[in-house]
This record gives C-alpha cells, sequence and structure tokens, in this order.
C-alpha cells in the first residue's frame, strides 16, 4: 500500500489539539531533522496510522482509533507549536 | 480566518458524473464555516453492524458558506470511494470532519502585501481537485497573481473540471494515455524535460503546490528540487495509490 503524508493527520489529530498539528514544526527524535508535521510520511492500515521522517524514517508518531476513541503516542518527536 | 475542526451532518443535494471513474458530489452542510482553497475532510461511513470505514477527500469548493463540493475518484476495491461514486444518492447523509489541514492551502494576498509570488499548481489525475478550488479562489478573489496550473490525467475523458478548467488562462495538459487528436505530443507519463518546459521556472520564485497518487507527487517534487526550487517553496499532498 502506497504511503501517504501528514496532511492526513489533521482529521486524526483535530480530535486532542485546539490547534492543527500538521502545522507544527517535529524534530525527529533519530536525526534530529525540524520539518512540519505536515511533510511527515505517513503509512496507514487497520491496526492505526504511522508518521515516520521524510529524511531517515524514524517513528515521529502513532495514531490509534478504536470505538470512539483515539490513542496518539509520540516515541520519536518533539512537537513545537507556533 | 480561523475555521476551527469539527463533525457535521451534511445532506447530499446533488450528484453528477465527472469522468467515467469519478463523481461529483454536492453537499448542504448547515453547520460548515467554510474553508480554504485546498483544505480537505474526512469522510465517515457507518455500517449497520458499526463497522466504520474512514477516508479523506480534498474539497473542491473555498470559501464562505454551507454549500460542499467534492470530485471523488473510484479506488477500486475500496472501503469507502465506491460506495460514494455508485451508491450515494441525492438526499442521503453523512457524516464529515472538517475543515482539515492548514499546511496544502492558498488564501488570497492581504491587502498593503507586495508583489506576491506566482503561483504553480501541479496535479496528478484527481489531485486536481484542491487545485481547482485554489484556482477558482483566485479567480474569484479577483486576485492578480499570476496562477498556472500544469494536469497530468489519462486521457481527455478523465480531465475534471473540464469546463470550468476551459474557461481559465494558464492550463497546461500532460495526457499519459490517450491524447486529443492533433496534439503536438505523443501520450506518455510527465518527464524531467516536460516538466521543465511548461512550469514556472526557479527564477520567478513560484510557490508550488503538488497533489497526486504518491510516486507522482514524489517524482515531481524531486525534480523541482533539481531544477532549482526550494524546497520551502513546494508544498505536497499524496493522497496513496495511482
Amino acid at each position: 500500500m502506497q504511503h501517504l503524508d501528514g496532511n492526513v493527520l489533521a482529521g486524526p489529530l483535530a480530535e486532542l489539539f485546539a490547534f492543527d498539528a500538521t502545522m507544527a514544526s517535529a524534530r525527529c527524535g533519530g536525526c534530529g531533522a525540524v520539518e512540519l508535521l505536515a511533510t511527515a510520511m505517513v503509512y496507514r492500515d487497520a491496526m492505526g496510522t504511522v508518521a515516520r521522517c521524510a529524511h531517515c524514517d524514524h517513528v515521529l508518531m502513532t495514531i490509534v482509533e478504536a470505538n470512539g476513541r483515539t490513542w496518539v503516542s509520540l516515541p520519536g518527536a518533539v512537537l513545537r507549536a507556533g | 480566518m480561523r475555521r476551527p475542526a469539527s463533525w457535521h451532518v451534511a445532506t447530499v443535494t446533488e450528484v453528477a458524473a465527472e469522468t467515467p471513474t469519478a463523481r461529483r458530489i454536492v453537499l448542504d452542510v448547515p453547520t460548515w464555516p467554510g474553508n480554504d482553497a485546498g483544505s480537505h475532510l474526512d469522510i465517515r461511513l457507518t455500517a449497520p453492524d458499526g463497522y466504520q470505514a474512514q477516508r479523506s477527500y480534498s474539497i473542491a469548493s473555498a470559501g464562505e458558506g454551507t454549500r460542499v463540493v467534492l470530485a471523488v475518484d473510484e479506488v477500486p476495491g475500496g472501503e469507502v470511494s465506491p460506495f460514494l461514486v455508485h451508491e450515494l444518492s441525492v438526499g442521503d447523509q453523512v457524516e464529515l470532519h472538517g475543515p482539515l489541514g492548514a499546511f496544502f492551502v492558498w488564501r488570497a494576498p492581504e491587502q498593503g502585501d507586495t508583489m506576491p509570488a506566482p503561483v504553480q499548481l501541479i496535479a496528478g489525475g484527481s489531485g486536481v481537485v484542491p487545485l481547482y478550488a485554489m484556482l477558482s479562489a483566485h479567480a474569484a478573489a479577483g486576485d492578480a497573481t499570476e496562477f498556472r496550473l500544469l494536469y497530468s490525467v489519462r486521457t481527455p475523458a478523465d480531465v475534471f473540471f473540464r469546463q470550468e478548467l476551459d474557461a481559465l488562462m494558464g492550463v497546461d495538459y500532460i495526457y499519459t494515455r490517450q491524447t486529443p487528436e492533433g496534439w503536438p505530443s505523443p501520450a506518455g507519463r510527465i518527464t524531467r524535460e516536460a516538466l521543465a518546459a511548461a512550469a514556472l521556472p526557479a527564477e520567478r520564485s513560484p510557490r508550488i503546490f503538488v497533489c497526486g497518487p504518491t510516486p507522482f507527487v514524489e517524482t515531481v517534487a524531486n525534480w523541482l528540487v533539481e531544477l532549482g526550487h526550494p524546497t520551502t517553496s513546494i508544498r505536497t499532498e499524496r493522497f496513496g495509490g495511482s
């Protein structure tokens, strides 16, 4: 399945954040690159969504949506809004 | 203008064939806050057994009002698009979440902005939908910024918004499977040379929006960088498989 990009995270993340998190800067915990979350590579399957660094493929964020709830984990990124 | 995303109930008011594989869907969304050109929404379908499927679709309309226009291409074997293209009927209601995404949007320059950069839009297939929204918002605003669209499409019958695009200046086509009669170049995928010939050059410092299938977007974005465009002036939106 083809990957998508961080634009598609706007919907799931709007459930958690009051601002559009795809416009937040994300610093990759793997290579240190700082990019807007909208430009991350995003892989989706039935289990959930994984956002990876466009430079080094390090996992930045995972999102699992089930039973009307959303779990977001940021194991490898620091987000900065504004 | 800030337009917070929320869930809405939309009613289908019109459906029409857009191309042999795509359909234009007009929705009335009484609670819609309006949307920027290029933004998208998520549609959620719920089966009788409670199973839910959700997909993102670009919005073809922009601005104020409660009328929201989509143009959906069928992904064969997909979970959501075959339903939207074949089953959804006038009067049906759907749940949608939006407007979404502040990255892949174009806003008319504010009064006092000096010399806005020209804009180059590059579409692959149904990736033209958010770019069409930008073109029409630009026309509606009476904005003087130079706009161009380079549209890669399989055949003349697959062109979205044909009538509307014919009325606009600055649209270039690349036909990948079949050209109109008398077309000067044979059908074929976009090349770096064709991109360089049709797109505004790096010396003019255009803002560039690229939307389409993932391989198309990544190929074009890499070529744009090779042609001297800074990555910060290129905004991309990938919609997955072609």
